[in-house]
């Protein structure tokens, strides 16, 4: 009998992708349950919503959610309007040619540049030249500096999957550009410039460097409320579980507070992710496609 | 006398450093229908979105001579390309509804333009759909969304999203071009009976329906008007070999 060589190594080929995929989701459930069932007996309404007690071996972490809300809400702020409209200028606007070019890629890799990188720059320019000190404003700033390139790119392919037949067919009617893109191109790619932008947010949420050289604090619990937030120091979840694994005088005794921390913070961003998907489907079957 | 909508003067254009098009001088009877046809890439439709200036949204074109609509150059620096686009409107090869419904798609021109009365886009709206022989089909679902229409119902749709705004002059891209034969058929007599308003100029690469629908029609090769005349002319007595050539199916 003849072996078919082709129906092998199609079937090596086949496994070997089936392994990878399989490889990668038992690292995330591996992950998941591991923060699920340490973090689980911790969690409780108190933790929640009880700011830190006795040099935060006990009480809750409700000062870092409040805290990652405010400079989230701040990065969403400011990233949101100058990515969108970014996008936008980019995509409808400017004249395609070697200077937007150079900016488009200036963009990508401005998207992979160390958040470390971010923070020192934030501190730089924020906290010390514009004298916004150590504060959430500086922070969520800098986190939006972080999301820039992200809300931008995503707002450019949400943009891009618009038709031009979309945009003709008004223009042809006498409309103007923006009337065009107001009422033809972007109803259709909001959609997708949300689940970016929130996809970007999630990220932003659980970065720590940034907000380590502008304003996150070990120990604060004086809640931020507009507008003193603005200048205020804060608490912020990604920072908190840093301190309670590995800066903490008892280290072995807070371990379930840091993972009751870590489950917080997944189950945030999961639920950010996840309001992202549903936006993006919701939205999908609204608006069919020719 | 005829009377002539618009006319074209030793109109030259360029994509980047190609010329499309070459001294193509021409003139457009008021309330008739002219036909352009030819063979592909021999730049009539390209013509075509000359004279509405959808060729300005792409990049690297130029173009030379004048095309004349009313005692103005419509390429003048001082003329607002966007009413020339309400006053020349357009009706696409593969017709392109809004995924809207369909009562805000035939609304939509009014609506960009200024007008707010409910009452009069209404009534505006109603009158659209029935020149442009839809009224009928839909009239009981206007709120439905214009995707769910059929080919040729969509094509009408277009087509009376182009007549709310009433434009003095229609051109048609090859609009059956993507419809069956009862389809085509339907626009073929609405097109005669929008000829009484408007003046129609219509690319289409089907000869026998340009004999069917035109009054004048206009053979293009390779950028060039080779001959223009009236249509029964053209297709029973042309004057240029290469015109019977194309006409009687020897190439194209």
């Amino acid at each position: 009998m003849k072996v078919n060589w082709r129906n092998v190594n199609q079937k090596i080929g086949f496994i070997t992708i089936r392994v990878a995929a399989l490889l990668v989701i038992f690292v995330l459930a591996f992950i998941i349950f591991d923060i699920l069932s340490k973090g689980i007996q911790v969690i409780s309404w108190d933790f929640i919503t009880d700011k830190p007690r006795k040099g935060m071996t006990e009480g809750g972490i409700w000062p870092a959610i409040v805290g990652t809300f405010w400079v989230s809400l701040v990065t969403v702020v400011f990233s949101v309007p100058i990515g969108m409209s970014t996008a936008i200028y980019l995509n409808e606007y400017a004249k395609q040619g070697r200077l937007i070019r150079i900016i488009r890629l200036a963009i990508r890799n401005l998207s992979g540049v160390p958040s470390i990188v971010y923070g020192l720059f934030g501190f730089a320019l924020f906290t010390l030249m514009l004298n916004f000190g150590l504060s959430v404003i500086s922070s969520g700033l800098t986190l939006g500096l972080l999301t820039l390139p992200w809300t931008i790119t995503a707002s450019e392919e949400a943009l891009k999957t618009v038709p031009m037949s979309y945009r003709e067919g008004a223009l042809a009617l006498g409309a103007t550009k923006w009337q065009t893109i107001r009422s033809n191109v972007l109803p259709y790619a909001v959609p997708g410039m949300l689940t970016g932008t929130i996809l970007g947010l999630a990220r932003a949420a659980g970065e720590t460097a940034p907000i380590l050289f502008t304003g996150v604090a070990f120990f604060w619990p004086i809640l931020p409320k507009f507008p003193t937030l603005l200048t205020q120091q804060f608490m912020a979840l990604p920072y908190h579980l840093f301190i309670m694994s590995t800066q903490h005088h008892e280290i072995v005794k807070v371990r379930p507070l840091a993972y009751g921390t870590a489950l917080v913070l997944i189950i945030l961003i999961v639920s950010m992710n996840s309001i992202a998907v549903w936006i993006r489907y919701r939205f999908r079957k609204k608006y069919k496609r020719a | 006398m005829p009377d002539i909508k618009l006319y074209t003067e030793h109109f030259n254009f360029y994509y980047g450093s190609f010329k499309a098009l070459t001294d193509i001088s021409m003139e457009i009877e008021t309330h008739r229908v002219t036909a352009l046809i030819g063979p592909s890439g021999c730049g009539k439709s390209t013509f075509l979105r000359s004279l509405n200036r959808m060729n300005d949204i792409i990049l690297g074109t130029r173009v030379e001579g004048k095309v004349i609509l009313d005692n103005r150059d419509i390429y003048d620096k001082s003329i607002d390309v966007v009413d020339l686009r309400r006053r020349v409107g357009m009706v696409f090869q593969k017709s392109n509804p809004f995924p809207k419904s369909i009562f805000d798609n035939v609304a939509y021109g009014l609506r960009i333009n200024g007008e707010r009365n409910k009452s009069i886009i209404a009534q505006r709206v109603e009158e659209s759909l029935k020149d442009a022989a839809l009224w009928e089909e839909v009239k009981d679902r206007l709120g439905a969304s214009a995707m769910d229409l059929s080919g040729g119902q969509q094509q009408r749709l277009c087509i009376a999203r182009a007549l709310a705004v009433k434009p003095e002059v229609i051109l048609m891209d090859e609009p059956a071009s993507a419809l069956d034969p009862i389809a085509t058929q339907k626009i073929e007599e609405l097109i005669f009976q929008l000829k009484k308003d408007y003046t129609i100029i219509i690319v289409t690469h089907n000869m026998q329906q340009a004999a069917r629908v035109s009054d004048y029609t206009a053979f293009f090769y390779l950028g060039e008007l080779i001959e223009f005349g009236e249509t029964d002319q053209i297709f029973t007595n042309p004057k240029l070999k290469k015109t019977e050539d194309y006409v009687t199916g020897r190439f194209g």
